[in-house]
């Protein structure tokens, strides 16, 4: 059941794979999508969990930019899903970056100066991806929970996020490697918000798109994945993968199943 | 915490200083959390225990009517029963008088119609405790490392986690004339980085860092963002505010509360509001003589308003929380004491039992509502 289990997601996002060889997402860029009422992190924590147990001694690097929660929280989880994230930062693999208390702020004339927050991020961004052995260096993914408080800390200016994320999506592109973002969906219901939601779609090459239940709250199915929404792109061919499925999550593992299939 | 040390065993504890059995006001949450009693015991039920130590709560207000300031109201109480430090902000021009109309914990001679629960029992209490000490000097023991010792402890146990709050009474002045309660006004306040301030310094009392912390901090902001403080324009320095605010707290030994008009904020703001919350409610009153809701509901007539959980908190687990009954209605039982409960769907005339939709507060709950009398 359980190797089962992870092909669904992992199959979708073309992690079920993995060797050392072959760079784990492919050097994709992979965009999370969630609500109030279902929360897309579970996603990201089987992301950095397969990214970092899945395959003994590999070089993967998990370089982590937290505006959410603290250390201790994903420690907690991970640890859970059976993934020492403590262990795995001292061995250099995973990599936390702390902002949740950093502001970004931006200045209005776009001085070196008054962009010192969220280029000071990008630069160290590219120093740890630099630090690495050239080989290495598809192996880095790099991970933003989440985007909509990238925004709040840069004061609102939505502008330069999606610059950041592009400049992202350039080292994707230059380096194969490959970047994991989760944002909040409904937020971006007005029309302006819109077109930020919108750019980040168009630049992903994977969208994952969590939601409730159209029935409501129910223990056994936590949520499902919309369908139409997880498309693979894979180098200039559309693989579309109609992939509705729905999760439930537990402490120690998530399990996925097709609707009505559930063991 | 649990970072810094090495688990050698999967029986280890990490307990902060205040969570020792000497300080009843906070009990062990699952996942490694702890949990604080917002007042309500109905409320810390539901939750799964109470409110977890670093979460933030928002409470969704409802224009039409102020059940937002019961919840308010018994938080803040509880918090001056256990002698927890307080900092209250709200846009009044004079918030300390707010204090003298706090309600005071009801005496045990009072007539209460509904039961305790089993571990709120006063009177003597016999715990076992087993406790890892690393280096602390204290005369009874050795200061060997990693010793695990013993202890009996007895307890006569007059405080309790939570308290049931008498809305009639109000509460004795000497809890809250202390050093330890703060009020501001956030009606002159000209931007909100001073409030963003005196919630730092208040905070910076409550680091996890630090061992010598002895008990919990509160913090309460009612009304963030109602239109006659000048500051409520500036969305994204409010929204900069509550994110760093909740990142204070979550590295801290406190819990924070805040009520917001969620109908004068802007679509995006309040869902990104929402978001940041850790904890959210919101709380509807219910219309007076409506002859739909009292032929559903029973009790209707007691009913003052309903509150709607949104989001239970979810710090270091990434289970969501499936909740019998995401919304209880609002009772002041006696007109002394909050209740909530579940709702109770008036026993259906055979055929239909069709639609439930009436009304906009009732169409969530009426799926989930408490027990059906078959």
């Amino acid at each position: 059941m359980d190797s089962r289990a992870r092909n669904l997601l992992d199959e979708a996002l073309g992690l079920d794979q993995l060797t050392q060889l072959k760079p784990p997402l492919g050097g994709k860029a992979v965009l999370i999508e969630d609500c109030v009422e279902t929360s897309g992190s579970f996603v990201l924590h089987q992301l950095i969990k397969r990214l970092l147990t899945a395959v003994p001694n590999s070089s993967n690097v998990v370089l982590f930019l937290a505006f959410a929660n603290p250390f201790s929280h994903y420690d907690r989880i991970l640890r859970k899903l059976g993934c020492n994230l403590g262990a795995q930062r001292e061995k250099g693999r995973f990599i936390f970056v702390d902002m949740l208390n950093v502001e970004c702020p931006v200045g209005e004339e776009g001085k070196a100066g008054g962009r010192s927050g969220l280029f000071a991020l990008f630069a160290n961004i590219t120093k740890v991806l630099n630090a690495l052995p050239e080989s290495n260096r598809k192996c880095l993914t790099i991970v933003i929970d989440d985007v909509s408080l990238m925004e709040v800390a840069a004061h609102g200016s939505s502008d330069h996020v999606l610059d950041f994320l592009h400049y992202c999506h350039t080292l994707t592109s230059d380096y194969g490697c490959s970047l994991v973002t989760l944002n909040h969906e409904d937020i971006y219901s007005s029309m302006d918000g819109l077109v930020f939601l919108k750019q980040m779609e168009y630049a992903a090459d994977v969208l994952v798109k969590v939601e409730p239940l159209a029935t409501g709250l129910a223990a056994d199915v936590h949520g499902q994945f919309d369908g139409l929404q997880m498309t693979v792109l894979n180098r200039g061919s559309l693989n579309n993968r109609m992939s509705n499925f729905q999760f439930r999550i537990k402490e120690n593992s998530v399990e996925y199943f097709y609707p009505g299939a559930r063991a | 915490m649990a970072a810094t040390k090495t688990r050698t065993s999967s029986f280890s504890r990490n307990l902060p200083a205040a969570s020792s059995a000497q300080s009843p006001e906070i009990k062990c949450g699952p996942n490694g959390t702890f949990l604080v009693s917002s007042g309500i015991p109905d409320l810390d039920k539901t939750l799964g225990g109470g409110i977890p130590l670093g979460s933030l709560v928002m409470v969704m207000e409802d224009s039409e009517a102020p059940h937002h300031m019961l919840l308010l109201r018994n938080f803040m109480s509880q918090g001056l029963v256990h002698k927890q430090p307080l900092l209250y902000a709200s846009p009044s021009k004079d918030p300390r008088g707010f204090l003298g109309t706090l309600p005071s914990p009801s005496s045990p001679k009072d007539d209460k119609s509904r039961s305790h629960d089993a571990e709120q029992e006063k009177g003597l209490r016999i715990a076992w405790q087993y406790k890892k000490y690393f280096g602390e000097n204290q005369s009874n023991l050795d200061g060997q490392r990693g010793m695990i010792l013993f202890r009996f402890i007895v307890l006569y146990n007059k405080q309790e986690f939570s308290n049931e709050f008498d809305l009639r009474r109000p509460l004795d002045r000497h809890f809250y004339t202390g050093q330890h309660v703060d009020c501001i006004s956030t009606k002159d306040l000209p931007n909100i980085a001073a409030l963003q301030e005196r919630c730092t310094s208040f905070l910076s009392q409550f680091s996890r860092n630090d061992a010598t912390v002895a008990c919990t901090g509160r913090i309460a902001i009612q009304s963030l963002c109602a239109p006659q403080c000048e500051s409520s324009n500036m969305e994204w320095e409010m929204l900069s505010f509550i994110r760093s605010l909740k990142s204070t707290v979550r590295s801290a030994i406190a819990v924070a509360i805040i009520t917001f008009p969620s109908s004068l904020v802007s679509a995006t703001f309040c869902k990104r509001w929402q978001h940041l919350a850790d904890c959210l409610v919101s709380v509807k009153a219910i219309p007076d003589e409506d002859k739909e809701l009292a032929k559903l509901l029973t009790g209707y007539q007691d009913i003052v308003g309903f509150l709607n959980i949104h989001r239970v908190p979810r710090i270091n687990t990434q289970v969501p929380a499936v909740l019998e009954a995401t919304t209880l209605s609002i009772k002041l039982q006696k007109r002394r004491y909050l209740v909530l409960e579940c709702l109770n769907q008036a026993p259906v005339d055979g055929s239909s039992g069709s639609s439930y939709g009436t009304s906009g507060s009732c169409s969530g709950a009426s799926s989930k509502s408490g027990s059906l009398d078959f």
